[in-house]
């Protein structure tokens, strides 16, 4: 009897052992994963505060629209920065978002077969294609060809990161429109394009507006292939065929300056930077989270 | 009356067929510009391989001095490589880290935290390079590497060299946090991809939360997660920057990678560094254009392998779904 009850003593205090020592193990898992968060988030919070610490008190009205003083004065601002990367943003719109929009049609539309296939595929590698290789891309068939610095080099070269993320969201959102509505418009003998344009779209019209944004956000940062294209400039823009600044491109410059005004003006720029691309990527999530509801309800 | 109605037809399907004919050009579009790209690479660093031969990737002078020009790509594939191997080994364990968080986590608290962390993804790579510059690097020589280096240096070549802060380590570290957003979110939609019952399978055997990670998830997303390591791979070759403004930028035999607290050089910072003062006449700018050939080669490799892995599991998901 006796012994019966030993046994059971010891087991119990085995399966208590063990499971002590699993939940103890679980525990530790649990509060490393959770580091893993927060060690990635200071940065973020670091990069943030530092920005808009050092960022502010370089910012002033003479500042966001004068050109460049000379070097190392610490005079001067940004403006052709500004402009600039609000013209290179423009105009690679111009030229990615009808084709990244088109062959996104054609990926939901036409997307049944082995070309479709491929393109997909190629597509999401070229999404991760080095951008510096885009810039000597686009320094090879326009600057060389032309013989100068050129804006539309660097539009090009940033149309060509463009395109993808907006094909690849206009398809995901055209997908998301059932096919009752494609087939109400071929029951009114509509033609396809027509049905495509004037029912499909405008029904998934806010992911794909998502998406343009969202390239227009990674564009605005992109550094390298703006480099060999449009070079940068201390002057507003005059034309197309001569240098031009952007904001990411002026960083880059003062960061090279060895002085302490030119370092504060790097901080100033990358505020407004900062601000222009989290100000996209901020507002889409909310816009996105009201819509997505709406958006939702409308297909059930 | 007969002829009107064909004529309409007949409009109709010319319309349709310009509309597809465009769709499918602009579909194209991707593959005639991946051909070209390769094209223009190869054809304009022509002239490097004629001159060097394939020595070009294994020699480590690089000498753009009139009349005495020799160029060699090894110091900058070996800085590449690097840079990301250790980047990987920092970025990888932390992104699945959060990944097991947030998938894991109530919606409520998974998916804020989530969004901040992919917010990393939207800085631009000059502002981390920036901060890198002029924050972070000054705390982690001060803190990090000069400690390591007074107690080790002497002994392990691997923390010898006077650390400065701009060295491998430094773009390394900062790589592994470009990186995060990346291989986060992509291993937590392969971890999400996980059947309901295998879980439940695991929780119904006994398991705590760690095991039912051990035992359900991870055999499970193996292959996924080693596609997602591999996207953040790819990201951390192609990346410019950041890395350009805090690698030290050393050129020929100096910036092959000797100790952690040596400066080096990257594929893409010797191109973002010279292309635009190399001249099309000499050789330096098809030497240059010749690296820019093998990151291409080294990238498209990279992605396209993780794209295979990452697909495949991600589609047994939608056939988990369906069935």
């Amino acid at each position: 009897m006796s012994s019966i009850q030993n046994r059971r003593q010891e087991y119990r205090s085995l399966f208590k052992q063990n499971v002590a020592k699993r939940l103890l193990v679980d525990k530790i898992v649990r509060i490393i994963v959770f580091s893993c968060v927060i060690i990635a988030i200071i940065p973020l919070g670091s990069i943030l505060v530092e920005v808009f610490k050092n960022g502010i008190t370089a910012i002033s009205i003479e500042f966001l629209t004068d050109t460049p003083g000379s070097v190392g004065s610490g005079e001067g601002g940004i403006g052709p920065a500004i402009q600039g990367t609000l013209i290179i943003i423009g105009l690679s719109s111009l030229i990615g978002v009808p084709i990244g929009v088109m062959s996104g049609i054609f990926l939901s539309e036409y997307g049944d077969n082995k070309l479709a296939k491929s393109v997909r595929f190629f597509n999401d590698v070229f999404m991760e294609f080095p951008s510096i290789i885009l810039g000597i891309f686009a320094f090879l068939i326009i600057v060389l060809v032309l013989g100068h610095f050129s804006v539309w080099a660097g539009a090009f070269a940033l149309s060509l990161i463009m395109f993808p993320i907006v094909a690849r969201t206009t398809e995901e959102s055209l997908k998301m429109v059932p096919t009752t509505y494609r087939e109400a418009g071929t029951a009114l003998g509509l033609t396809k394009w027509i049905i495509t344009f004037r029912i499909v779209i405008s029904a998934a019209k806010s992911g794909m507006v998502t998406g343009i944004l969202l390239s227009v956000s990674r564009i605005g940062g992109e550094t390298a292939p703006l480099i060999m294209t449009i070079l940068g400039s201390s002057q507003f823009f005059s034309s197309m065929d001569t240098p031009m600044d952007a904001l990411p491109l002026r960083i880059w410059r003062l960061s090279l300056l060895p002085y302490d005004s030119a370092q504060l003006q790097g901080w100033g720029a990358a505020l407004v930077l900062i601000m222009i691309i989290l100000g996209i990527n901020l507002g889409i999530r909310y816009y996105f989270a009201n819509k997505k509801k709406y958006f939702l309800q409308k297909f059930d | 009356m007969n002829k009107v109605n064909l004529n309409l037809k007949k409009r109709k399907v010319i319309s349709d067929k310009i509309f597809k004919i465009g769709a499918t050009a602009a579909g194209t579009y991707v593959l005639v510009v991946v051909v070209l790209i390769a094209f223009q690479l190869v054809s304009e660093s022509y002239p490097v391989w004629e001159e060097e031969g394939l020595s070009f990737i294994t020699k480590t002078d690089w000498n753009a001095v009139e009349g005495r020009e020799s160029f060699g790509a090894l110091p900058y594939i070996l800085g590449t490589l690097t840079t990301s191997a250790i980047a990987m080994m920092i970025g990888v364990p932390l992104s699945i880290g959060i990944a097991m968080f947030i998938s894991d986590a109530p919606p409520k608290i998974g998916a804020p935290l989530g969004f901040l962390v992919e917010l990393l993804a939207a800085v631009p790579s000059v502002i981390y390079g920036l901060w890198g510059l002029y924050v972070f690097r000054i705390y982690f020589r001060d803190w990090f590497e000069t400690p390591i280096h007074n107690a080790f240096g002497d002994n392990i070549w691997l923390f010898s060299g006077n650390p400065y802060g701009l060295d491998i380590l430094t773009a390394s570290v900062i790589l592994a946090i470009m990186i995060i957003p990346t291989v986060s979110a992509v291993s937590r939609e392969i971890m999400k991809a996980v059947p309901q019952q295998q879980k439940e399978a695991a929780y119904m055997l006994g398991a705590t939360k760690w095991e039912m990670f051990k035992l359900a998830i991870f055999p499970y997303s193996k292959t996924g997660l080693i596609g997602a390591s591999i996207l953040g791979l790819g990201r951390a070759v192609g990346e410019t920057m950041a890395v350009t403004m805090l690698i030290g930028n050393a050129t020929g035999i100096g910036a092959i990678p000797s100790s952690l607290f040596g400066p080096s050089q990257t594929m893409s910072s010797i191109i973002a560094n010279e292309f635009v003062e190399a001249s099309p006449a000499s050789i330096h700018m098809p030497a240059l254009i010749g690296i820019g050939l093998i990151l291409l080669l080294i990238a498209i490799v990279i992605n396209v392998i993780a794209h295979l892995l990452v697909t495949r599991m991600l589609k047994i998901k939608e056939g988990a779904i369906n069935n």
